[in-house]
């Protein structure tokens, strides 16, 4: 009896032994966050490449939950340069979320805590900040600011009790106090124009239930354009949105990137989206970086067996199949991750040395990464 | 807005009139009768006519004489006209006594409300905020003691601490012993300390439910995507919850809380019957148990009413805080 033990099954006492353990864990990192007055010099930093506007180095951030701790991001590494979209792929619950709010430290607390890695922000052009090393009550002063965030659910992020322009006025309130309410009022209106509003005077004033939800999304973009940020992290965008409304608002994306030249991160689990939108795609799987490269690298020459079965998975107008591609299996547990390659066992490619460590970044071009053994051989030597 | 009011307003009325039937009707059903009582009393005396004839007069002196539906049609044609008639028990017009009583209902219903709310909200708001630290479950056990003590059991400790082992306090009344010969401020002061035991015996039983119902939906509110949201623009923690979330708590409470001011005139009826304080919930417990119909009816009538409408204020203030159920 004693020999069969259910993973999945957590005993209470264990699991009260488990939540005592994440306490204390948590509380020390809390600390460490809460503190007050910390010298800007703690957390001042160089970027690795003056080209890049966010550089995520090595990121691991846990959730200590009463089951055990869940290695959401675990060694997460990719650079955002100036100007550029990111596209972050990967299917639900593979990090890129977590990825994401990592960076603008919106974890949820005290269970989701940063436990290792750098994240190098360019504040100006001659400073630079590790987000991750900040105390929490300095984020403020970056968010919405330097960096903004578009979130997934757009019938949900706006405050329900507060108007459309109250919302908007306020991020003028928060990061630019000089302005006097009247301008601020003509800014958002001008904000609401931009993002293609067209009765941006009377939506203003009205309460977010009025509108519809490319509406809405279209007021929360508004929202993340108010300070002109050098990046904006555009959560899944669209996920919510129906097919016309989300090639709009994919338009609004394109057409502003040009006006304010800011970075985007754009996480999603549409490929198609990437395709349109990405310079650069990073993919991720169960919490790590499977493979990175430009647009071309994933799309015309994937190396990585899970990418590989992500694009066969995509519907095509080109190809005439009876069945849509799925990859077999499922994600491991997330709290007793394997040291083998997360993908082996759903993976059909496998080779002897699959078994072995989980393998590392291998370079295969001067864009391309891939965490694979199968392109070992293709490897290039620096 | 005018419109739904209203029509509300003459929901209540039809509601009012079914309420006052059946009271009225398990009112003349009940095995208390203040005729009979006075009946049996009258004919027990020397050379006195007999318990039938003395019924059947004081029932025609009554109005006890007709059918149930029938007196009800007689007490509502007078009652329309805000006329409830007089009190058997206490042989002056209903309005007067309530009148004479209601305001001490009123001064320990609203001083235990105020210190109800200034505890409870901010209590559960920190216990939320810092969800499974020591503030919060010392709050969560606090409420839970608040919600299942009853309130006999908790006056009778409180009486035993305070006013038997401290002196404190007076065990019951209104008014000291010395209470004529003290200045209009020492009468004052005089009667605020009788009041004492019985706003602590009602806030903290009352406390518990209202923590933590604030605590909940604090919760669920700082989980929301558009506190998040609120965070990813900038805002500073502490303003994040004292305006963004603060702001949506307060819906449902507001509903609570407007919903339940009307119940401030209803009384206290174990509080008060307790420490003998003559609220209107202990003279209308009295006037219910010797079968007082007129006081009765009018005190469950009066019920009603508070009760419709604190059901009104609240769908009044969820408008008013809630742009969502905003009528047009």
């Amino acid at each position: 009896m004693a020999d069969k033990k259910d993973l999945s099954y957590l005993s209470a006492k264990e699991s009260r032994r488990i939540t005592k353990e994440n306490r204390k864990i948590t509380k020390e990192y809390e600390k460490q966050i809460s503190r007050k007055d910390v010298p800007e010099s703690e957390y001042l930093t160089k970027m690795h490449n003056d080209k890049n506007i966010l550089e995520i180095d090595n990121l691991h951030t846990y959730f200590f939950t009463d089951q055990g701790v869940v290695r959401s991001v675990d060694g997460v590494s990719f650079d955002v340069p100036r100007g550029a979209t990111i596209g972050v792929v990967g299917e639900s619950g593979c990090g890129k979320s977590v990825t994401s709010l990592s960076v603008m430290r919106l974890l949820q607390r005290p269970i989701g805590q940063i436990v290792d890695g750098e994240i190098r922000f360019k504040v100006d052009d001659d400073k630079a900040y590790d987000i991750a090393k900040m105390p929490i009550a300095e984020m403020q002063h970056i968010r919405g600011k330097k960096i903004s965030m578009i979130f997934q659910e757009p019938m949900t992020t706006l405050n329900p009790v507060f108007k459309i322009g109250r919302q908007l006025d306020e991020v003028f309130e928060l990061h630019d106090k000089e302005t006097k309410a009247e301008d601020r009022r003509a800014k958002s209106i001008e904000l609401l124009e931009m993002v293609g509003i067209a009765n941006a005077e009377g939506v203003y004033d009205m309460y977010p239930h009025e509108l519809s939800g490319g509406m809405r999304q279209r007021v929360v973009i508004a929202m993340a354009l108010a300070c002109q940020p050098k990046l904006i992290i555009a959560d899944e965008p669209t996920t919510a949105l129906d097919v016309t409304i989300q090639a709009q608002i994919l338009d609004i994306f394109r057409q502003l990137k040009e006006k304010i030249n800011s970075s985007i991160m754009l996480i999603t689990h549409d490929l198609g989206v990437i395709a349109e939108m990405a310079d650069f795609v990073v993919v991720m799987y169960a919490g790590r970086i499977v493979e990175k490269g430009t647009l071309e690298d994933i799309f015309l020459h994937p190396a990585h067996p899970y990418t590989i079965g992500l694009m066969d998975s995509k519907p095509s107008v080109n190809k005439d199949v009876d069945r849509l591609y799925s990859i077999p299996g499922k994600v491991p547990n997330p709290i007793n991750m394997p040291d083998y390659c997360y993908f082996r066992d759903r993976c059909e490619k496998c080779l002897d040395k699959c078994d072995g460590e989980y393998p590392p970044l291998i370079k295969i071009s001067d864009t391309h990464y891939v965490a694979c053994y199968r392109s070992e051989d293709k490897e290039v030597k620096e | 807005m005018g419109k739904f009011i209203v029509k509300r307003l003459l929901q209540c009325v039809l509601i009012l009139f079914f309420v006052a039937l059946i009271i009225y009707a398990v009112m003349r059903c009940l095995p208390t009768s203040y005729v009979e009582s006075i009946a049996r009393q009258r004919s027990s005396l020397p050379g006195s006519k007999s318990y039938t004839e003395w019924l059947a007069q004081l029932n025609a002196v009554y109005g006890l004489d007709v059918g149930i539906f029938r007196g009800f049609l007689k007490w509502l044609a007078s009652a329309v006209r805000l006329d409830f008639g007089d009190s058997w028990q206490y042989n002056v017009p209903v309005m007067e006594k309530f009148k004479d009583v209601i305001w001490y209902s009123f001064a320990l219903g609203a001083v235990s409300f105020f210190f109800e709310l200034i505890i409870s909200i901010p209590a559960g708001i920190i216990a939320a905020v810092k969800q499974y630290s020591k503030i919060d479950y010392a709050v969560t056990v606090i409420a839970l003691i608040g919600v299942s003590l009853p309130t006999f059991f908790f006056a009778t400790i409180l009486k035993l601490v305070f006013s038997i082992k401290l002196g404190w306090f007076d065990l019951y009344g209104m008014v000291g012993r010395y209470h004529e010969q003290l200045s209009a401020w020492g009468q004052f002061g005089d009667i605020a300390k009788h009041f004492v035991l019985p706003t602590c015996t009602i806030v903290i039983i009352s406390i518990g439910s209202m923590m933590r119902y604030t605590r909940t939906n604090m919760l669920e509110v700082l989980n929301s995507d558009y506190i998040r949201t609120a965070r990813a623009k900038g805002v500073a923690e502490n303003k994040v919850i004292s305006y963004h979330a603060f702001r949506n708590t307060l819906i449902p409470i507001v509903t609570i809380v407007g919903g339940s001011i009307p119940g401030l005139f209803s009384g206290a009826l174990i509080t008060e019957t307790l420490f003998q304080i003559p609220g209107i919930g202990y003279i209308s417990y009295q006037a219910m148990v010797g079968g007082d119909i007129p006081f009765s009816m009018f005190y469950m009538i009066f019920m009603a009413v508070l009760t419709l409408l604190g059901t009104l204020i609240a769908d009044i203030l969820y408008a008013v805080v809630d742009p969502r159920v905003r009528v047009n």
